[in-house]
C-alpha cells in the first residue's frame, strides 16, 4: 500500500495498532483451545474422569469468552480504524480539491473526482481493514503454532517450515501472474461501463437514429471482451485452491508417516499427532487468508495510485507571504498578455492583450465562439496566472494580491453557472454570509430578481433544486448576478450572463448597475449587441486578439464584425427595443 | 418495515433467488451438475483427513507399536488408499474452481448483456423516470456484488453446506442422543447470526444512504467547484462535507463491526458446545446411559471440533448474500420493465417511379422512398411516397394520466414548411416533439404522416425518417468522423466532410491537431458547447431526413456562427419539412408558421409579420417586453 496515504492514518493509529495486538491474543487462545480439548479427550473422556471433564470444561468457556471478547474488539477496532481512515482519506482529498485553481480542475473530470471519492476509496478500506486484522494474524498464527509444532516433533516442524515458504511464494507467484490481466480487465470495464453510460444518457440519440442493434453489437462486443479477459484472470486465480489443497493433502501424508514411525518408536503420543496436524491446518489457512489479502490489496493499488494523483497535485496558485490584501480601485490593465492553457509551447489562446480600463467603467466584449472572450476576463480574478506579460487590477499585478481579497473584490459570474441546493437565500448569501435579509433583498431588486422571486409562494425561502432546474434559465442567470454583487465588487465581470434575460430586463440591469454602483468596473460579455452597445467601451474579440476597441458608434465606422453583427442583430427589426 | 411487508420482502429475496439459479442452470446445466459433482468429492476428501485419522491410528499405527521390526505395508497400502482420495479431491477442487470461473463470468456476460438489450428497448419514459446515475449502477455497483456472489460465495456455501450434512450424519449415526444437544446449538447459532447480521443489514443500508448523501454532496460541488473558488467558499463546504462524512464514517464502522464480529461469536459458540458435549457426553458415559462409550465419544469429539467451521463459513458469505440478492432484484426488476410497445406496420422502402408514375418498391437506393402500408382486409398493398407532411389532430397528451400538458393541439406542417414553436419551459414545446418521433404516445387525438396515422407506422422507419437535433448534446466515443457517420452508417468520406462544411463545423475540425481522426470521449468534453451543437447538427445533415426537428439547436452557438449555420440549414432544408424550438427569436423570423404556446395551448399562431400585427404575445416577447422562462 502506498506509504504516503498512510499519513491519512492520523487519530485512527491508536485503534490501527490496538487491532493487531488484540488479533494477537485472540490467536493465542486459539492454539491454547485446541490443546484443552485433546486435554478434554485424551485425559478426561479416555480416563472416565468427570471432575477433569467439568474442570478443563470451565477454563475452556473461560478462554472462549476470552477468545470472543478479542476477537469481537478486534472487529470493532479493525471497523473503526478502516472506517475513519476512509473518512481521512476522503477528507484530505476533498479539501485538497478545495485548493485547486481552475487549472487544477480542469486535469480532472467531475465524474473521475467522484469516483475517487467513493469507489476508489472503498476498495483502499477494504484493504485496509483485511490488512489489519489478517496480516496480523498470518504471522503470528503460523509462528504460535511452529512453536508448538517444534515442542511436539521436530521433524514435522522442520517439514512445515519448509512448506511455508515454498506455498507462500507459490500462491504469490499466482497473484503476480495474474495482477496485469486485472488490471486489464479493469481497464476493460471502464470502457464497458462509459458505453453503457453513453447509452443511458444519449438514450434519445440512439432511439432517434434507430441505432439499437448498432449500439447492442458494440456492446456485445466489449462485453465478450470483458468476459474473455476476466475468465482468463480469474482461471490463474482458481489455482490457488487445488495448489493449497495439494500442499495440505501432501503435508498431511508426510506427517502420518513421520508422526506414525514416531509413535511405533514410541517417541510420540497417538494425541500429539492429531494436534500437530490441526497445527499445521491452521498454518496453511493462513497463508490462504495472506494470498486473498495479497489480491484485495493489488486491486486497491490501482486505487491507491488513483487517489495519490489527486493528492499529489500541486496547487498551481499560493498567495505569497506578503500578500496585498487591499485593491485600492477598479482599474485594470493587460500588458502584452499572452495565455495558454497548456504552458509555456502550448497553442495560445490569447495573444499580445494590451488593455486599459478605468475605475468605474462599463466595457462591453463581444465575438464569436472561440474567440476567448471567456478567457479574457478570468485573467483578471486570476483564476488562471498568464503565460506571459501581467494583468494589473488597482494598480499592481495580480499576483501579487492574496487570492481570497483579489477575489472577493473583483466577482465573476461565470457563463456556465450554478446554483446550489438550498433556500434563494443561502444562494444569495454566497456572496457574503454574513449579509442581513435586507442587503439579500437590495441586490436582487438590483439585479431584477426581486420581482419574480416576490412571486414565488415561499419568496426568498424558496428551495431551489440541484442544478437550480427549478427556475428558469433567465431567473437563474440574474440569481447569479445578485449573488456576485453582494460581496460589493470593485469589479464586477458578467460572462454571458444575461443571454437568457429578456432585453428590457437587461437594460433595467444595466441601468441599475450605472446608477447604484457607479464607482465598480463592469465588464459584460454578451452575444447581443443591445447588451453592450450603450457601454463606454466595447472589445471585438477574433481568435484571441482584440479586434477593435472603441464606442459602439466608433466601431460601427471601422470594425467589419461589429458592424457584420450588429446589422444581423439590430437591422432587421432585430431584439433591440 | 412492518410484519407484512417483511414477509413479502422475504418471497421476493427467494423469488430473485431462484431466477439467479435459473441463469446458473439454464446455459450450464452439465457444468454446474459437474460442479456439484465435484464440490462433493472435494468436500468428502476434506473431511476424510479427520475422519480417516482415527483408523490409520487405530488399526495400522497402533497394533505396530513396540514391534520389533514393524511391517509398515499394510499402512503404507492404507496411505496410498487415503492419498489417492485426496489427489481426486485436488483434482475434484481444480476442475470446479475453473468451471465456476466460466459458469460466474458467462451468467455475468448474460445478465449484462441481457440488460443492455432490454434496456435498448424501454420507452424513453423509462429514461425520463430514472436517473442516470440509478442505471448506471445496476451494470457496475449491483452486477459487482453478483460476481462476487457467484464466484465465491456460492462454491463455499455448497461445500460448507455438504461438510455440514456430512458431519452431522456421522455424527447422528454415533450417537443419536448427543445429536440433540448439537441440534439446539444449531437453533441457538442461527438465532444469534440472524439478529446479528439484522444489524449489520441495518447498517449496511445506512452506510449505503450516508454513501447516496456523500455522492450527491460531492457532485453538486465539484460541478460547482469554479463558482466555490470564485465565491472564496472554500471553507464552508469543507465543513458541511465534513458533517457527511462524520455520519457515513458511523454507520460504515457499526456495518463492518457487527459483520466482523459474527465469526468470533459462532466459532466460541462452537467452542461452547464442544464443552458442553463433553460434560454430557461423559456424564451419560459415566452413567451408563443411551450406551455412549469411551470410543464413541472421542470420535464424536472430533466431530464437534470441525462441526462450527461450516457454519462460520456460510455466516461469512451472508452480507455478501443479501447486498447480491438485492442487487439482482433492482436488476430483474429493470429486466421487467415493460418494452416499447411496437404495433405499426407500415414500413419505409427504397422506391422508384415507373413509365406511369406509379410507386414500386425497390432494392437499390433512389434516393426516393415510400411507405409500404399492407391493407389486411383485402391484402394489398399501397405505397405512399415520403413526403413530410405531418398533421396534429386534436391531440391532448400528458405524461400522467392526472396532468395534461397539451390540449387540443391541431396544426400541420406540409413539406418544405418551416414551423416554429415559442414559449415558457414547461409550455409543452419538446412534448410536441417527443409526440412525433413517438418517444410517448398521444393520450387522445392522432397524428398523421403524409396521411398516415403515425401508430400505423413501425417505430424504427418513422425515427429513420425524422431527423433530430437536441438540446442537450450527446456524442459518442470515437472519432469525430465517426460521431458524424451515426447518422448514416454508409457514408463516404466525402459525405462527411459535407455535412460538417453545411453545419459549419468543418472549420474548427480541421483547425484540431488531429483533424476529423480526433478521438473524443466522454460526451464530446474536449469540445465547446458550440462545437458539439455544431457536430450534431452535421450528424443530423449527413441522415438527410424529410423532416427535421431542432429543439433549441443551435442555443450554444453565437449568433454570427449561428447565422452562417442557419443558412446551411435552410439550404439542406429547402423542400423537407422543419420544426424548429427557439429561445432567440431571430432564428425562427423566417417560419412559414411560428406557433407560440402557452401552458400546452397554442395561443397565437401565424407567420413573423402577422404576429407582430397583432401585437399579442408574440410581439412583445419579440420586442424584449416579455422573457421568456
Amino acid at each position: 500500500m502506498n506509504k504516503k496515504l498512510l499519513h491519512s492514518v492520523r487519530e485512527y493509529k491508536k485503534e490501527s495498532f490496538l487491532t493487531p495486538v488484540l488479533v494477537a491474543f485472540e490467536v493465542l487462545m486459539e492454539v491454547l483451545i485446541p490443546l484443552l480439548m485433546a486435554d478434554i479427550i485424551d485425559i478426561g473422556i479416555t480416563g472416565g474422569d468427570m471432575g477433569y471433564i467439568i474442570k478443563t470444561g470451565v477454563l475452556l468457556v473461560v478462554m472462549a469468552m476470552l477468545a470472543l471478547f478479542f476477537g469481537a474488539k478486534a472487529g470493532q477496532m479493525a471497523a473503526i480504524a478502516s472506517s475513519g481512515y476512509a473518512k481521512n482519506l476522503r477528507h484530505d482529498i476533498f479539501y485538497k480539491i478545495q485548493t485547486f485553481s481552475f487549472g487544477n480542475i480542469d486535469h480532472f473530470s467531475t465524474s473521475s473526482l467522484v469516483t475517487r471519492l467513493t469507489t476508489d476509496i472503498t476498495n483502499v478500506q477494504m484493504a485496509y481493514m483485511f490488512s489489519i486484522r489478517l496480516l496480523a494474524r498470518a504471522p503470528f498464527m503460523i509462528i504460535l503454532s511452529l512453536v508448538m509444532t517444534m515442542t511436539i516433533n521436530m521433524e514435522i516442524a522442520v517439514l512445515l517450515l519448509i512448506t511455508v515458504p515454498v506455498l507462500g511464494g507459490v500462491l504469490i507467484l499466482i497473484a503476480k501472474k495474474a495482477h496485469p490481466h486485472f488490471i486489464q480487465v479493469f481497464d476493460e470495464y471502464d470502457v464497458l461501463n462509459n458505453t453503457v453510460q453513453e447509452n443511458v444518457n444519449a438514450a434519445r440519440v440512439v432511439k432517434a437514429y434507430v441505432r439499437e442493434e448498432k449500439e447492442k453489437e458494440k456492446f456485445g462486443k466489449i462485453s465478450m471482451l470483458v468476459f474473455k479477459l476476466f475468465t482468463r484472470a480469474e482461471k490463474i486465480v482458481a489455482w490457488n485452491s487445488p495448489v493449497m489443497q495439494f500442499t495440505m493433502y501432501a503435508v498431511v501424508l508426510a506427517m502420518v508417516l513421520i508422526g506414525g514411525e514416531s509413535i511405533i518408536g514410541q517417541t510420540m503420543q497417538t494425541g500429539e499427532l492429531t494436534s500437530v496436524i490441526v497445527y499445521a491446518l491452521q498454518i496453511l489457512g493462513c497463508l490462504m487468508m495472506v494470498t486473498f489479502v495479497f489480491v484485495q490489496i493489488m486491486i486497491a493499488g490501482a486505487s491507491t495510485d488513483r487517489i495519490s494523483e489527486v493528492l499529489d497535485e500541486i496547487p498551481e496558485m499560493e498567495d505569497a507571504s506578503d500578500a496585498l490584501t487591499e485593491v485600492p480601485n477598479g482599474e485594470i490593465e493587460f500588458e502584452h498578455v499572452n495565455f495558454s492553457y497548456t504552458g509555456k509551447d502550448g497553442n495560445l489562446s490569447l495573444k499580445d492583450i494590451n488593455l486599459h480600463i478605468k475605475t468605474g467603467q462599463l466595457v462591453g466584449i463581444i465575438g464569436g465562439t472561440g474567440s476567448a472572450k471567456s478567457t479574457l476576463v478570468q485573467l483578471i480574478p486570476r483564476l488562471y496566472d498568464v503565460t506571459e506579460g501581467c494583468v494589473r487590477v488597482g494598480g499592481a499585478d495580480v499576483r501579487k494580491y492574496a487570492l481570497k481579497q483579489l477575489r472577493d473584490q473583483v466577482s465573476v459570474v461565470l457563463q456556465k453557472n450554478v446554483l446550489f441546493t438550498g433556500s434563494i437565500y443561502e444562494n444569495v448569501r454566497w456572496g457574503d454570509e454574513n449579509a442581513s435579509d435586507e442587503e439579500v433583498q437590495r441586490v436582487c431588486k438590483l439585479a431584477q430578481a426581486d420581482g419574480f422571486i416576490q412571486e414565488f409562494p415561499n419568496k426568498y425561502e424558496t428551495k431551489i433544486v440541484e442544478g437550480g432546474n427549478n427556475v428558469s434559465g433567465g431567473q437563474k442567470q440574474r440569481l447569479c448576478i445578485a449573488r456576485a454583487l453582494l460581496k460589493k465588487p470593485k469589479i464586477l465581470i458578467l460572462d454571458d450572463s444575461t443571454s437568457a434575460v429578456d432585453t428590457r430586463t437587461d437594460a433595467l440591469i444595466r441601468k441599475a448597475f450605472r446608477e447604484e454602483i457607479p464607482d465598480t468596473t463592469k465588464i459584460i460579455i454578451a452575444q447581443r449587441i443591445s447588451s453592450v452597445e450603450d457601454a463606454d467601451m466595447i472589445i471585438v474579440m477574433e481568435n484571441g486578439e482584440i479586434n477593435g476597441i472603441g464606442t459602439s458608434e466608433e466601431l460601427l465606422k471601422t470594425n467589419a464584425i461589429y458592424r457584420e453583427v450588429y446589422e444581423s442583430q439590430v437591422k432587421g427589426g432585430g431584439e433591440d427595443e | 418495515m412492518n410484519e407484512k411487508q417483511k414477509s413479502a420482502a422475504g418471497k421476493g429475496t427467494l423469488k430473485t433467488a431462484k431466477r439467479l439459479l435459473r441463469y446458473v442452470t439454464g446455459t450450464y446445466k452439465i457444468q454446474f451438475i459437474v460442479v456439484l459433482f465435484c464440490i462433493l468429492i472435494s468436500s468428502i476428501a476434506s473431511i476424510s483427513v479427520s475422519l480417516s485419522l482415527k483408523y490409520l491410528l487405530d488399526d495400522f499405527i497402533i497394533p505396530l507399536i513396540g514391534q520389533q521390526d514393524p511391517d509398515y505395508g499394510e499402512l503404507y497400502g492404507a496411505m496410498a488408499v487415503l492419498g489417492t482420495v485426496f489427489l481426486c479431491g485436488v483434482i475434484a477442487t481444480f476442475i470446479y474452481s475453473r468451471l465456476m470461473v466460466t459458469i460466474g463470468q458467462g451468467v455475468l456476460k448474460r445478465v449484462r448483456d441481457e440488460m443492455f438489450e432490454h434496456m435498448q428497448t424501454l420507452p424513453i419514459r423509462y429514461f425520463d423516470q430514472h436517473t442516470n446515475g440509478s442505471v448506471m449502477s445496476l451494470y457496475t455497483n449491483d452486477t459487482d456484488t453478483l460476481r462476487q456472489m457467484i464466484s465465491q460465495s456460492i462454491p463455499q456455501v455448497l461445500m460448507s453446506m455438504l461438510t455440514i450434512i456430512v458431519t452431522f450424519i456421522s455424527m447422528l449415526l454415533l450417537s443419536p442422543v448427543l445429536t440433540i444437544l448439537a441440534v439446539v446449538m444449531i437453533g441457538i447459532m442461527v438465532l444469534v447470526s440472524k439478529t446479528v447480521s439484522g444489524n449489520s443489514g441495518k447498517y449496511f443500508i445506512r452506510q449505503q444512504l450516508d454513501l447516496a448523501d456523500v455522492t450527491g454532496f460531492v457532485e453538486e460541488r465539484m460541478n460547482g467547484q469554479r463558482v466555490v473558488k470564485v465565491f472564496n467558499h472554500e471553507q464552508i463546504s469543507e465543513k458541511e462535507f465534513d458533517q457527511l462524512n462524520e455520519r457515513l464514517f458511523d454507520s460504515a464502522a457499526n456495518a463492518h463491526t457487527f459483520a466482523s464480529i459474527m465469526g468470533p461469536i459462532i466459532g466460541n459458540l462452537g467452542n461452547l458446545q464442544f464443552v458442553l458435549t463433553a460434560v454430557l457426553g461423559g456424564f451419560l458415559s459415566v452413567a451408563g446411559i443411551a450406551n455412549i462409550t469411551l470410543g464413541v465419544m472421542a470420535s464424536y469429539l472430533q466431530f464437534t471440533k470441525s462441526f462450527t467451521q461450516p457454519f462460520m463459513q456460510i455466516a461469512q458469505q451472508f452480507n455478501s448474500i443479501i447486498m447480491a440478492l438485492a442487487g439482482a432484484e433492482r436488476i430483474f426488476g429493470m429486466m421487467d420493465e415493460e418494452p416499447e410497445v411496437d404495433e405499426g406496420y407500415v414500413t419505409l422502402v427504397n422506391a422508384k417511379k415507373d413509365a406511369e408514375g406509379n410507386i414500386t418498391e425497390c432494392r437499390e437506393r433512389t434516393g426516393m422512398w415510400a411507405w409500404k402500408h399492407p391493407h389486411q382486409a383485402d391484402k394489398s398493398v399501397t405505397y405512399t411516397e415520403l413526403k413530410g407532411d405531418v398533421r396534429f389532430y386534436d391531440m391532448t397528451f400528458g405524461y400522467d394520466a392526472d396532468h395534461m400538458v397539451l390540449h387540443d393541439l391541431s396544426l400541420y406542417a406540409k413539406p418544405g414548411q418551416k414551423l416554429a414553436f415559442v414559449g415558457s419551459t414547461g409550455a409543452g414545446k419538446t412534448t410536441v416533439t417527443n409526440l412525433i418521433n413517438r418517444f410517448y404516445d398521444v393520450a387522445d387525438g392522432k397524428i398523421r404522416y403524409d396521411g398516415i396515422n403515425i401508430n400505423k407506422i413501425r417505430k424504427a422507419d418513422l425515427r429513420r425518417s425524422l431527423g433530430i437535433v437536441l438540446q442537450d448534446t450527446h456524442l459518442f466515443t470515437g472519432t469525430i468522423m465517426e460521431n458524424i457517420r451515426y447518422g448514416k452508417l454508409d457514408a463516404t468520406d466525402e459525405e462527411v466532410y459535407n455535412a460538417a462544411k453545411l453545419a459549419h463545423a468543418d472549420h474548427f475540425i480541421r483547425m484540431l491537431p488531429k483533424g476529423y481522426d480526433t478521438q473524443l470521449s466522454g460526451d464530446g468534453e474536449e469540445l465547446s458547447q458550440g462545437q458539439r451543437q455544431l457536430l450534431a447538427i452535421a450528424r443530423a445533415a449527413i441522415a438527410d431526413p424529410p423532416v427535421l426537428i431542432l429543439d433549441e439547436a443551435t442555443s450554444s452557438i453565437d449568433t454570427r456562427t449561428e447565422s452562417i449555420v442557419q443558412k446551411g440549414m435552410d439550404n439542406l432544408m429547402k423542400g423537407r419539412t422543419v420544426f424548429v424550438i427557439a429561445h432567440r427569436l431571430s432564428t425562427i423570423r423566417n417560419s412559414d408558421a411560428i406557433m407560440v404556446l402557452e401552458h400546452g395551448r397554442i395561443i397565437e399562431r401565424g407567420t413573423h409579420d402577422e404576429l407582430l400585427a397583432q401585437r399579442g404575445t408574440y410581439y412583445q416577447l419579440y420586442t424584449g417586453k416579455l422573457e421568456l422562462s
